[in-house]
């Protein structure tokens, strides 16, 4: 297996005067100092990549870069001169833009509206200049060589066609710098090329671009170089070719890596889990595999291959149009979610906020509450119980937070995780199910969350771990089954398959799963 | 790192809240007005304070009270329940009218069940099949008022033997010197705070309330619980046509009307916040007995019963800005 | 759906209610001889345009994301004052009118901006203290208008088609070309469909919903106006419950309460179906008591059929 953080980027730095230069940033919001004395500079056609753990600042930095936040400190020069971005149009019109990872854009609203929000050319009377509004956006559309009509409606577009029409509302005012906040979260590797290459053709215009990521394969792809920040200060700034990922994630964490070493589980038992020939119509079919007592299963796949629908059909969320889940042995069909989890079925979600916590009750009310009636007795709440319950999560998963009376959404993702994880193992499942239970979380936390993973596997769970890294997939599972546009196109043995058999299953190409071995 | 250590620290305090008047008046502000009235009020009339006045106000604020305590478990579930009044109307006509025609009993009974079932139908379009609350219950308002209508013929309807039978007994009632009617909202009222603070229903609630999705993540059986608490909230109205019919005896096909505003005001006092997820029965309990005691003071006062209206859209908006303003720390919004 | 570009700007759907309308339209022609008559059919236009103008107004504001419970008693207000004030002028009176509805949209538009209050307690709030208003105003007690000119414009038409219609369907066309064409219109969309997007590409939030506000607050008592006219009269208690019917027009004919999605066709569509239902059961003599109760099912047919129709792609969970 060839160790991925190896390799050097290509790209030689751009030798040129920066366009905008950051010095001495500092931002502070009440209890918190976010960035302090933060310095940064972005050069005309490179590509710049800011790193940095969650919570590191690199959000708030863009943000006050592109007028969202005002500096408590500091000076922003652009094209030589020192200015003060009010707000983010202020920003836009002297050149410099964000592009979010939240969505802000108006899906009730044609692509042409939400390309030109707030900047709609007008004639007298406030009416709209709907032609030039029509000529704008599609000479817009063309240079982004985009598929989609201007008089779409957005809300109708796939993510990526979306994306594309946020890039677009940023060339509006003929850009400097465009900041790109980790835009290929939610893409699928098909997807990607096509940003690439707008990225490509901007640089080449002159744009000096930075590039939020956490992923190092596509940092050291893109960028010219690297700056990093670590809790809010800034660590320095390397040429891409002249550095490793090692070196990165130590200035990134001040530490080297320190990947979980311990062992995968050895022992196995009966099938706890068992799915043939399950299907939901549009989403998935076909797709049969077993996780025994004991081991970890991961399931690795494109984002939209269908994985995540094949674990809520499995937690009674999505009833399936064919097949049979059986557990225990025994052949299910849950309605609810509800039935799911009275039969010992556990789903740590993809999306903690949204799904996997109430953001506005506190950590032992969140923790308790898929086993409320462990903790009750004839539908009376037992404080006592319930506090012993959080004790004990807290502890054995080493959750930072000072009081139970916190209010989770106030905790660190990695903390959030911890909690739900906690939620469910107090339900004592005979699954559990964990959909990409490391997304966004910091490296410290994520070390620790496979070694727990590990370790419930070794003591009799059934583990299924759903994940987009390959690092993650290959370092947890036993076995692992690879799933592409909604089936399973091979099942391979988590110690032996190579990464090039991996990708090939998940992107389709191959016309057999020729390399799997099972063990 | 120092500013992170001190964030710790106010969190081991237990709330990062600055000292200063807007966060006192916020988290008790409520209350502190409650007692500047109430001492406003004494000044101007002698009566004010006199335990016969305060008995009368706490008595009439008890309709609105018991079905204030009922919508409230719809909101903390995170949906709205405008039908109320008209089911007021309803439920009130319909306990009267059977009164004299099949006896007090069953009367009584009958009325709980169809209101109930009104109950089961906004429970059923808004728990079970999703529909948005506002409309859903907005709709229920008119088509129950038809339904009023219809039954009584736009007749207004009243007993007619009112010496020969226990059914004031509700509305006029006492036990132990306290007012049948006030006993009534207090036991209701104790018992829902009960449940929504001590048991796992109450917790399920405040979950769904919070964050259905994550709710319905967590095993939590969402639909049945949205529809339980339009249960509650039915059943809690028909406890409020019962004291209701039996004061006045008799009643006026739209008696109910107008009553949702006045059950959502005193909510909305109290503090309880309209999103979901959060509040008490004790809030609102403050906010229907402020709404009482202030329509009762001005009126002792010498003014005309609307000027309390008047009042009452001051002092929402005041209450409910006060809280948002310490929540998020700055008196007025920024955005232009 | 059919999509009709030009006229309706992009591609407005024809919303499901006039499906509707069109079927209950052809449904009462069948039952009753006197329906489909210019005189009846000018009747439904002037006896719904009191709803229908107040309906203008609140789509704006419900795309706008927010709502109006208030416009009820602005309508009265406006009315008392309409007519209360004839002593000093009926141009005077009728200005004030006009203007109270105004100065109160502004308030509640100025106080939801500034505050962050939600704007249903806001105009739950000022639901209330506007009925006191009123009765503070008129002391309780009912007002005649003695000026003949104001009551005759009540009943005044253009050859045979009643002003009161005309001066609706005017402001439907005015109020449907202003959303779909001005920058105000679309603003209004984007606030409604996003506001915080809206902020950053410097759309000014208040502003635009202050102005929907103060538009909404103007065709209330404009329709207070115009029904004291047709009256020729004022009651305290006037527009009770009118919020309920506008909203339920608005509602009706597909704009949602979340904001971002609406149209004035779909509002004129709404406030049709309420009016030939009530006229056409009224023709039928049908009790007015069962109008309610039809009213109310088919409006929670409607919210079920868009539900049903709107089925979330097959990605969503079923929850």
């Amino acid at each position: 297996m060839t160790p991925v953080h190896a390799t050097t980027g290509q790209r030689q730095p751009i030798d040129a005067d920066p366009v905008l230069k950051l010095e001495g940033i500092t931002k502070r919001f009440p209890g918190v100092v976010a960035l302090n004395q933060v310095d940064f500079d972005v050069r005309p056609g490179e590509v710049h990549a800011l790193l940095g753990e969650n919570g590191a600042g690199k959000s708030t930095l863009m943000k006050v870069l592109a007028g969202k936040h005002q500096a408590n400190e500091g000076r922003i020069i652009l094209g030589g001169e020192e200015m003060a971005f009010e707000n983010p149009k202020h920003a836009k019109r002297a050149g410099v833009v964000l592009i979010h990872q939240e969505q802000s854009l108006v899906p009730g609203m044609t692509v042409a509206e939400n390309i030109f929000l707030g900047s709609l050319p007008k004639k007298w009377g406030n009416r709209v200049d709907w032609r030039k509004l029509r000529e704008d956006t599609n000479r817009i559309l063309e240079t982004l060589k985009c598929s989609f009509q201007h008089d779409d409606l957005v809300g109708s577009l796939s993510i990526a066609k979306k994306q594309m029409v946020e890039i677009g509302r940023a060339l509006v005012f003929t850009p400097r710098v465009v900041v790109f906040d980790e835009p290929t979260a939610s893409l699928t590797d098909h997807e990607k090329p096509v940003l690439y290459d707008v990225i490509q053709s901007l640089c080449e215009q002159g744009v000096g671009i930075v590039y939020i990521s956490h992923r190092m394969d596509e940092i050291f792809h893109l960028s010219h170089r690297i700056s990093v920040l670590r809790d809010g200060e800034y660590t320095g700034t390397v040429n891409t070719c002249e550095t490793n990922e090692d070196e990165v994630t130590r200035m990134m964490i001040g530490r080297s890596l320190e990947l979980d070493h311990a062992s995968k589980p050895s022992e196995f038992g009966e099938n706890m889990l068992e799915l043939r020939n399950l299907s939901v119509k549009r989403l998935f079919s076909d797709v049969s595999f077993n996780v025994r007592k004991g081991e970890i299963v991961g399931m690795y796949g494109l984002v939209g291959a269908g994985r995540s629908e094949v674990a809520e059909t499995i937690f009674g969320l999505r009833s399936p149009s064919a097949g049979e889940i059986l557990l225990d042995g025994q052949p299910v069909s849950f309605t609810t979610s509800h039935d799911a989890v009275a039969a010992g079925i556990a789903l740590v979600p993809e999306d903690r906020k949204d799904q996997g916590l109430i953001l506005g009750m506190n950590c032992r009310d969140n923790m308790t509450l898929a086993g409320l009636e462990s903790v009750s007795t004839l539908g009376f709440m037992k404080r006592a119980d319930e506090r012993a319950v959080y004790d004990k999560y807290h502890q054995a998963m080493k959750i930072k937070t000072p009081s139970w009376r916190q209010k989770v959404g106030n905790l660190s993702g990695g903390n959030q995780q911890k909690i739900v994880i906690g939620k469910w193992l107090h339900t004592h499942p005979k699954l559990l199910i964990l959909d990409e239970p490391t997304r966004g979380i910091d490296v410290g936390s994520k070390a620790e969350i496979h070694a727990l993973v590990k370790e419930l596997a070794k003591s009799g769970y059934a583990v299924l771990v759903i994940s987009s890294e390959m690092p993650e997939v290959l370092g947890l599972s036993n076995r692992i089954i690879a799933m592409y546009d909604g089936r399973v196109t091979a099942e391979f043995d988590g110690d032996s398959v190579s990464e090039d058999a991996l990708v090939q299953a998940i992107t389709g190409m191959g016309a057999s799963a020729a390399a799997a071995t099972t063990a | 790192m120092a500013s992170a250590e001190q964030t710790k620290q106010q969190l081991l305090n237990g709330r990062i809240s600055r000292a200063g008047i807007l966060s006192f008046l916020s988290a008790q502000g409520i209350l502190v007005f409650f007692l500047l009235s109430m001492f406003v009020f004494s000044l101007f009339s002698e009566q004010f304070l006199s335990q016969s006045n305060i008995m009368t106000v706490v008595r009439q604020a008890s309709i609105i009270g018991i079905i204030a305590v009922g919508v409230t478990v719809v909101i903390i579930g995170g949906n709205l329940d405008l039908s109320v009044g008209s089911m007021l109307s309803f439920a009130t006509v319909l306990v009267v009218d059977l009164h004299d025609k099949i006896g007090p009993m069953n009367a009584i009974l009958v009325m709980f069940a169809f209101t109930l079932l009104l109950g089961a139908v906004n429970g059923f379009l808004i728990g079970l099949m999703r529909l948005n609350s506002l409309i859903v219950t907005l709709a229920m308002l008119s088509v129950i008022q038809g339904l009023v209508l219809i039954y009584s013929g736009g007749q207004n309807v009243d007993i007619a033997n009112q010496d020969g039978t226990w059914f004031p007994f509700f509305g006029r009632g006492y036990v132990l010197g306290i007012a049948v009617p006030v006993l009534l909202f207090g036991l209701l009222a104790l018992l829902m705070q009960i449940v929504m603070s001590y048991t796992g229903y109450g917790r399920r609630i405040f979950a769904v309330g919070g964050n259905p999705m994550a709710s319905v993540y967590s095993g939590i059986r969402r639909n049945w619980c949205v529809f339980s608490t339009y249960l509650i909230s039915a059943f809690c109205v028909a406890c409020a046509a019962l004291v209701l019919g039996s004061r006045v005896m008799g009643s006026q096909n739209n008696v109910g009307q107008g009553y949702e505003l006045l059950v959502l005001a005193g909510i909305i006092l109290g503090g309880t916040s309209l999103l979901g997820g959060a509040g008490s029965i004790w809030k609102t309990v403050i906010g229907v007995l402020i709404l009482g005691f202030i329509q009762n003071g001005l009126l002792l006062m010498g003014y005309p019963y609307y000027t309390q209206w008047i009042v009452t859209w001051v002092i929402i908006i005041l209450a409910v800005w006060l809280d948002l303003a310490n929540k998020r720390k700055r008196l007025l919004t920024t955005h232009s | 759906m059919i999509s009709i570009k030009g006229f309706f700007r992009g591609r407005t759907i024809i919303q499901p209610i006039w499906v509707f309308v069109i079927a209950i339209f052809i449904f009462f022609s069948f039952m009753s001889e006197y329906f489909l008559s210019l005189s009846n059919i000018t009747n439904i236009l002037v006896q719904t345009s009191t709803i229908g103008l107040i309906a203008l107004g609140m789509t704006y504001v419900m795309i706008n994301g927010n709502i109006d419970l208030s416009v009820g008693a602005i309508l009265g207000l406006a009315a008392s004052l309409a007519v209360g004030l004839q002593d000093y002028g009926l141009t005077i009176a009728i200005i004030a009118a006009l203007a109270s509805g105004m100065l109160l949209g502004a308030i509640n538009g100025l106080v939801v901006w500034k505050t962050g209050v939600n704007a249903f307690i806001v105009t739950l709030g000022a639901m209330l203290g506007i009925r006191g208003l009123i009765f503070l105003y008129t002391g309780e007690q009912s007002f005649y208008s003695m000026n003949f000119a104001f009551a005759d414009f009540g009943a005044s038409t253009i050859g045979p088609i009643p002003v009161l219609a005309i001066i609706f369907l005017l402001c439907t066309l005015v109020m449907h070309l202003v959303l779909t064409r001005t920058g105000h219109g679309r603003n209004t969309f984007a606030v409604g469909g996003n506001p915080e997007a809206s902020i950053d590409a410097g759309i000014r939030l208040g502003r635009h919903m202050m102005i929907n506000f103060i538009i909404v607050g103007f065709f209330a008592a404009l329709a207070g106006v115009l029904l004291a006219s047709q009256m020729g009269a004022a009651t305290p208690n006037l527009g009770r419950d009118y919020e309920l019917w506008t909203i339920t027009a608005v509602v009706l004919g597909g704009t949602k309460l979340t904001g971002g999605y609406g149209s004035i066709v779909g509002t004129l569509g709404g406030v049709l179906a309420i009016g030939i239902l009530r006229n056409g059961m009224n023709l039928m003599q049908v009790p007015a008591f069962y109008v309610l109760v039809v009213l109310g099912l088919i409006l929670i047919t409607v919210l079920i059929i868009d539900k049903k129709l709107n089925v979330p792609s097959t990605k969503e969970v079923r929850i």
